[in-house]
């Protein structure tokens, strides 16, 4: 072999493509295995003070294609069953779509066990915790997805736990994730937590008053949900075709689809 | 002298070397596609322009004009398919002036090419030139490298695959302008919902030899529905920590300034907006 390898042709693509070797012969050829992919799409997650939505979009993404329109990224969790009738908790994931699933499966039967041997439903916050150590246990070998779980606590108020993918995780108001969450974010500091919002002739330059953090009801929340997910359609190519939304209360997990443009 | 500047290829190349990453160019993700029918020829594209992920343009245009009867559809580096067809298109105006007679799709496929194999690919122009001349109807593609092909109907750009399942189903020769017209419109719109790098609307141009009907946003299949609430702040809702005010006087050393009557509109509110 090497006395052919002086000829250029036999170094780089050649007519013959399944025959000729495209490296100098004698050099060790690494091959590599990347585990991973992305496959798009967004989720977005905002508690109220007797309720929690819990929503994402249904487009699963590579590269330039749709895997599908219909993949969902929002899933009850610890209901008795498989059909998830009496579940009370609410994970999505977004990222690396077949580690979503994986996590989703391992969280939803360890929330089951649970429920078998002490003889209640898990808490949000116990679920919280659980979650972080399953994701920190896979620290050198991480799930690839951004988790975000819903549910109501022991006060029945909503609660909303976000994670990133080795476990860090905290409580908060309200979060998005994903491919656009870049987007959603910040209207949603605006419009959730009033970020940079002024009470008008409260005083002047820096004495102004900022506005109050009153709790939003189920009907605007709805509604700022729907149109963070139309706008991050617009401006974001992995986000599209339906949204699959969970709203929890106390009378359990109401779910709710919607068309988003499939273009 | 005329052509590029290179005089900062030096600095970026020893950047480059650093670490710093090339600045991202507005690409038309794009689907584009061209059809010979009885008489003449239809070229249609998509709207969508993208950098990276996100969509910057929902409405660009992608037919660009050559000659009165030549019309190029463009995908690629926005830039670069914008300026080839400028450049190719002013030269041949001088061309058809000082030979007097009407230019040719031959000719300007030809200037395409040689402009683009010169430049090696770097320019990253992938077009589908069209148009009607003395010798008939004429359709080619032209790639960044600066090889053609003539056909009678063509696709390019990433929906090129979604388009072409459309044609190689449909088409049929002999078609009439309004069989090709909706046979294109169909391939895009094939390119427009399977493809991410393509969305939003339909342009088409027909070229026949009489004359040439661009149809800006032909079919609209994807109209933003309503949003759910208003998010128009209250006044006075923003801080404000400093204030300046400029008179009319001072401003118009810099700019014209002119009175509106009463109900008329400034030009810039009349722009395409978001509410």
């Amino acid at each position: 072999m090497t006395m052919f390898s002086q000829n250029p042709l036999m170094n780089g693509p050649n007519y013959s493509f399944s025959q000729t070797p495209t490296m100098a012969s004698g050099a060790n050829k690494e091959h590599s295995f990347y585990p991973y992919t992305d496959n798009g799409g967004s989720t977005l997650a905002i508690s109220g003070n007797d309720f929690m939505i819990m929503a994402g979009d249904t487009r699963s993404t590579s590269g330039y294609n749709i895997n599908t329109r219909y993949s969902p990224k929002v899933f009850k969790i610890g209901g008795t069953t498989s059909s998830q009738d009496d579940a009370t908790l609410v994970l999505s994931v977004v990222g690396f779509a077949a580690d979503g699933h994986a996590l989703k499966e391992k969280l939803d039967a360890i929330v089951k066990m649970y429920r078998y041997q002490h003889g209640k439903p898990m808490s949000v916050k116990a679920c919280a915790q659980r979650l972080s150590t399953i994701l920190y246990g896979k620290r050198f070998f991480p799930y690839y997805v951004t988790a975000i779980l819903g549910g109501l606590d022991e006060d029945g108020k909503g609660a909303v736990y976000s994670y990133d993918p080795v476990g860090s995780y905290e409580r908060e108001q309200c979060r998005a994730a994903g491919a656009a969450a870049s987007l959603i974010m910040p209207f949603l500091d605006n419009q959730v937590n009033f970020k940079n919002q002024y009470i008008p002739g409260s005083g002047e330059g820096h004495a102004l008053v900022e506005r109050a953090k009153d709790p939003l009801p189920l009907v605007v929340v709805e509604a700022l949900v729907k149109d963070a997910f139309d706008s991050a359609v617009e401006r974001h190519i992995e986000v599209g075709d339906g949204l699959s939304m969970m709203l929890i209360t106390k009378n359990g997990i109401e779910e709710k689809f919607l068309p988003l443009k499939k273009d | 002298m005329p052509g590029f500047d290179f005089s900062n290829h030096t600095r970026n190349a020893a950047l480059h070397a650093r670490g710093v990453p090339l600045p991202k160019a507005t690409s038309t993700g794009t689907t584009i596609v061209g059809c010979i029918f009885d008489g003449g020829v239809v070229i249609a594209a998509d709207t969508r322009a993208t950098s990276g992920p996100i969509v910057a343009d929902k409405n660009c245009e992608k037919l660009h004009y050559i000659a009165p009867q030549i019309w190029c559809a463009g995908a690629g580096t926005a830039a670069d398919t914008e300026f080839t067809t400028a450049l190719i298109s002013s030269q041949l105006e001088l061309h058809s002036l000082s030979t007097g007679r009407k230019p040719r799709v031959v000719t300007c496929m030809t200037m395409l090419k040689q402009h683009l194999f010169r430049y090696q690919g770097h320019i990253g122009a992938y077009l589908v030139v069209a148009g009607v001349d003395p010798t008939g109807v004429g359709l080619f593609t032209v790639h960044a490298h600066g090889s053609t092909d003539k056909l009678p109907y063509v696709t390019m750009g990433s929906g090129s695959l979604a388009a072409m399942s459309v044609f190689e189903t449909q088409w049929k020769s002999k078609m009439t302008e309004q069989e090709a017209v909706t046979l294109a419109s169909n391939a895009i719109q094939a390119g427009i919902f399977n493809d991410l790098g393509s969305g939003s609307n339909v342009d088409v141009a027909v070229i026949t030899k009489d004359k040439t009907t661009l149809k800006r946003g032909y079919v609209k299949p994807n109209e933003r529905s309503q949003k759910q609430k208003s998010y128009i702040f209250k006044r006075g809702t923003t801080a404000v920590l400093n204030e300046k005010i400029i008179t009319r006087q001072e401003i118009s050393k810099y700019v014209t300034v002119s009175e509106l009557e009463g109900g008329e509109t400034a030009l810039g509110e009349k722009m395409d907006l978001d509410v």
